[in-house]
């Protein structure tokens, strides 16, 4: 649904309702702050920025720029050649079905904050120069124009 | 309800792996098939989503919890990856009041 309806704004409301059954997914995995983390970060801030971009560039769907049929067929068989051989590279291997270790709390607050604040820590520390960086260059980007105009 | 529970909790991790493929599969058509750089970079945004869940689905299975973190990091990419991307693209639609990708083949000798 999100690559093939034409209106890029349908297209970005599809992927909120996919993001959202992703949510769905982690909590039934037991995996409640990255629910949270998944419902704030991806379906607030990452939507809204993709809408607002949408709506800034003031696109419509005359001008939306499709590609030619035969690209977009063979845009497809592409995509079924790969899903075919992932599927005949998984039929090949049998993980272990049953859960390990039933733990109910691993994806709580606590048990990752312990994990993430002891062997996380210079990833994280790495992660959050790597937001400072993107901020900065986003600054950037956005400034320069105005500057020349 | 802990009937349900225990139900969902026994779809096996094969399930997973089928659909997390599937749903990257999507991303990979959707990047070769669209000419919108947003919609391209949507399509990115979902091949991430599907390791994303496939992280979670491998470590609720082993129970390890160093997975969730991994997905935690891979947000923090993506969202990095988004604001500077947009930039990008605000930038080029300046330039060449244009989404499409076609427009910046200059690059092309």
């Amino acid at each position: 649904m999100t690559i093939f309806t034409k209106n890029p704004v349908h297209s970005v409301l599809y992927l909120v309702i996919t993001f959202f059954t992703l949510t769905i997914h982690y909590i039934l995995l037991n995996a409640q702050f990255l629910a949270v983390v998944n419902f704030i970060v991806y379906m607030g801030a990452i939507m809204v920025l993709f809408l607002f971009v949408l709506m800034l560039l003031n696109l419509n769907k005359e001008s939306e720029p499709m590609k030619s049929n035969l690209v977009k067929i063979i845009g497809a068989i592409a995509g079924m050649c790969l899903i075919a051989t992932l599927l005949g590279a998984f039929r090949v291997l049998e993980p272990s079905n049953e859960m390990v270790a039933a733990h109910a709390d691993i994806g709580l607050v606590k048990n990752l904050g312990k994990v993430l604040f002891n062997e996380f820590l210079l990833p994280f520390e790495l992660s959050s120069v790597l937001l400072l960086t993107a901020m900065v260059g986003t600054v950037l980007l956005a400034k320069k124009d105005v500057k020349k105009a | 309800m802990e009937n349900i529970v225990d139900q969902i909790q026994g779809v096996p991790l094969n399930h997973y792996i089928i659909f997390c493929s599937i749903m990257f599969a999507i991303g990979v058509t959707g990047v070769l098939i669209r000419r919108n750089i947003i919609i391209i970079m949507m399509s990115i945004e979902l091949m991430l989503n599907s390791v994303n869940l496939l992280l979670v689905a491998f470590s609720a299975y082993r129970g390890d919890p160093s997975g969730q973190v991994f997905v935690f990091f891979v947000m923090a990419l993506a969202a990095a990856e988004v604001a500077v991307g947009l930039a990008i693209i605000v930038m080029v639609y300046r330039n060449t009041k244009s989404v499409d990708i076609e427009s910046l083949s200059k690059l092309r000798w």
